[in-house]
């Protein structure tokens, strides 16, 4: 997601007020200017639609995380009791599967934790050795900023800098990395 | 997008019309006609062809299938008893989904949500069906009692009689006529009456308005959280596992429960989506809907959850004295309830999970719907291998019988719930949280 070269240059605009900055974002937007990202304190309702975002595709991450996990266990169990060295304990059949059900399923919710914990860190460029972009320390108190990539746009700095003020922005600021 | 949308009126009025009730009316005569043909076929011993095989059944699993329940018919078998073991299986059915329509209005006003109060009126209308069932199956008990509660037999408690029972003697002191019928009444009453409290001050907050009622609500709500806490347990032991007197799991009451739960559950979210498609509940829009899939879908996976628990320890452990309950479920009486065992399993776990998984699914009505009868008819077989084996055993099967008893409690059922609808605005206009639940949005 984050993927920048050093010298990207961003205008950052600052607003006071998540309803100011979820009609912002639309406005920005049919000026024909192309927003980075949005970042606010608490979630808001509909930012993501109004930014266009497409469907995550978490779910389908965390199902084959899931599947990973439950196969393995399977596998393992299969492999153990049923192939390697099948044991009789208390009279069961050898692959007596109703008794690993517990270990698949604690599997498969393993798996797929660890997998959401990845795939977060790893969607988000926050993993150990990446440095994550930081556009305005306030957004994560009591501030909504909305960041523009002036590389990604045609318009020139000055007449952003104009739509994000019309916008109902509180500040407009730039922001090297 | 809850600053795009429009919030549609919120007067709405269900009419409980003429041809629903004619509908309704030909359902139960319907109904009547095919339990009529099932008692005729039944009385002179035709439709014997499940009885012909679970002779040969038993004959392979004699000794299994003849322990426990099935030494109930000791004394011989009329065939009067599958007619009540059916009413028996529908009245517990329907009992649940009636009172999870308190329970969710108890836990819903309790946790002070906002986001169903849209709706209330739906979970609200099904408690009115309690009395009913509550006569029913107080007039089954005094007239099949004897057929369908072993431990009702007075011989089982003589000390040195012929048909003494120690293991059933022991729990006599819990297991008696006089307590057992103290406690049907008590559950009934106590239900019904928090429901009515409840279901009265709804109706007058429409009138006056103020959060007055509200408050109360949440008060009367959670008194019947705590009775149903005790009594779904209860009403769980003495309804469906007392039937197998010898038999006994301390995950039972939670395991009704849960059935119960998903099932009322499925049936709200059903009667709101046939609402909508006629044009009503305008107000509830995909986000209240995919709220209900996920509903349906964590408890169908609690249901399971529950079931696999009571059956994984019984299964491990290997005691003679709790295998024999699946047993007789999965091989006993020539095998004829291992189709019902596997449906419910297949329709209350595997279907509901893989059809609701997904966001779509669940904001997709017709995919709703399709999930919720899967989990309504699939909660019946869970009803039915609990309680038919333990009652008719190898007389058991699906014939008219079965199906005519179901068309007569779901007609009534439809009517009663239609009747509650109709008496209030179908929305609750002065709910104090109904502005929150008009623009849920996930």
């Amino acid at each position: 997601m984050s993927q920048h070269n050093d010298s990207a240059k961003f205008l950052v605009g600052v607003y006071d007020d998540d309803e100011v900055v979820l009609k912002a974002v639309t406005e920005v937007k049919s000026a024909g200017v192309r927003i980075h990202e949005v970042y606010t304190p608490f979630p808001i309702h509909g930012l993501d639609v109004a930014l266009g975002h497409p469907r995550t595709r978490i779910g389908i991450a965390a199902f084959l995380f899931g599947l990973t996990g439950f196969l393995c266990m399977v596998a393992l169990t299969y492999y153990t009791m049923g192939y390697d060295w099948p044991m009789i304990i208390g009279g069961k059949d050898h692959y007596a599967y109703p008794a690993y059900i517990p270990v698949m399923f604690e599997f498969t919710v393993l798996f797929t934790a660890l997998g959401m914990v990845g795939t977060f860190l790893i969607s988000n460029g926050l993993g150990p050795t990446t440095k994550p972009l930081m556009f305005d320390l306030r957004s994560t108190d009591n501030k909504f900023v909305m960041a523009i990539d002036l590389s990604k746009n045609k318009q020139s700095e000055t007449e952003i800098a104009s739509v994000l003020r019309a916008s109902g922005a509180a500040e407009v600021n730039v922001k090297q990395f | 997008m809850a600053h795009t949308h429009s919030i549609p009126s919120v007067d709405e009025q269900f009419e409980f019309t003429a041809e629903s009730k004619r509908n309704l009316t030909i359902g139960i005569v319907a109904g009547v006609v095919l339990v009529g043909i099932g008692a005729f076929l039944a009385a002179k011993g035709v439709g014997g062809h499940e009885h012909a095989a679970a002779t040969h059944g038993a004959a392979a699993h004699g000794h299994e299938a003849a322990h426990g329940a099935a030494a109930a018919e000791g004394h011989h078998y009329k065939w009067t008893t599958r007619l009540w073991a059916n009413v028996w299986v529908n009245s517990v059915y329907f009992l649940g989904a009636s009172v999870i329509g308190m329970f969710f209005i108890a836990y819903n006003y309790l946790a002070q949500a906002g986001w169903s109060a849209v709706f209330k009126r739906v979970p609200e209308a099904l408690p009115a069906f309690l009395p009913v069932i509550g006569v029913v199956m107080l007039i089954t008990f005094f007239v099949a009692g004897h057929d369908l509660f072993h431990w009702t037999h007075e011989g089982l408690y003589e000390v040195g009689g012929p048909e003494y029972d120690p293991i059933i003697a022991g729990k006599k002191g819990f297991l008696n006529t006089p307590f057992f019928v103290i406690r049907l009444v008590i559950y009934f009453v106590a239900w019904y009456w928090l429901w009515r409290v409840v279901r009265n001050y709804s109706l007058k907050e429409d009138l006056e308005g103020g959060t007055e009622y509200y408050e109360k609500s949440i008060k009367y709500g959670t008194a019947f959280l705590v009775v149903f806490a005790v009594t779904s347990s209860t009403s769980a032991w003495d309804l469906v596992m007392s039937i197998d007197t010898h038999w006994f799991s301390t995950m039972f009451g939670w395991y009704t429960l849960a059935s119960w739960h998903v099932t009322g559950l499925a049936i709200i979210t059903l009667i709101i989506v046939n609402l909508k498609e006629k044009g009503l509940l305008k107000a509830v829009n995909a986000s209240h809907l995919h709220d209900l899939g996920k509903f349906m879908f964590a408890f169908s996976i609690f249901w399971a959850y529950v079931w696999f628990a009571q059956f994984m320890l019984i299964y491990y452990a290997n005691l003679p004295e709790e295998t024999i309950y699946y047993r007789e479920r999965f091989s006993g009486y020539g095998g004829i309830y291992k189709a019902p065992f596997f449906i419910n399993l297949l329709l209350c776990f595997v279907f509901p999970f893989l059809v609701l998984m997904t966001r779509d699914a669940k904001r997709t009505p017709i995919i709703l719907k399709i999930a919720c009868w899967g989990i309504i008819v699939g909660h019946y077989f869970d009803f039915y291998t609990n309680i038919m084996p333990g009652t008719v055993g190898e007389h058991g099967g699906f014939g008219p019988i079965e199906f005519g008893m179901i068309l007569i409690f779901a007609c009534a059922f439809i009517w009663s719930v239609s009747t509650q609808l109709a008496k209030a605005n179908l929305i609750p206009k002065n709910h104090p949280m109904l502005e929150e639940s008009l623009h849920h949005d996930i």
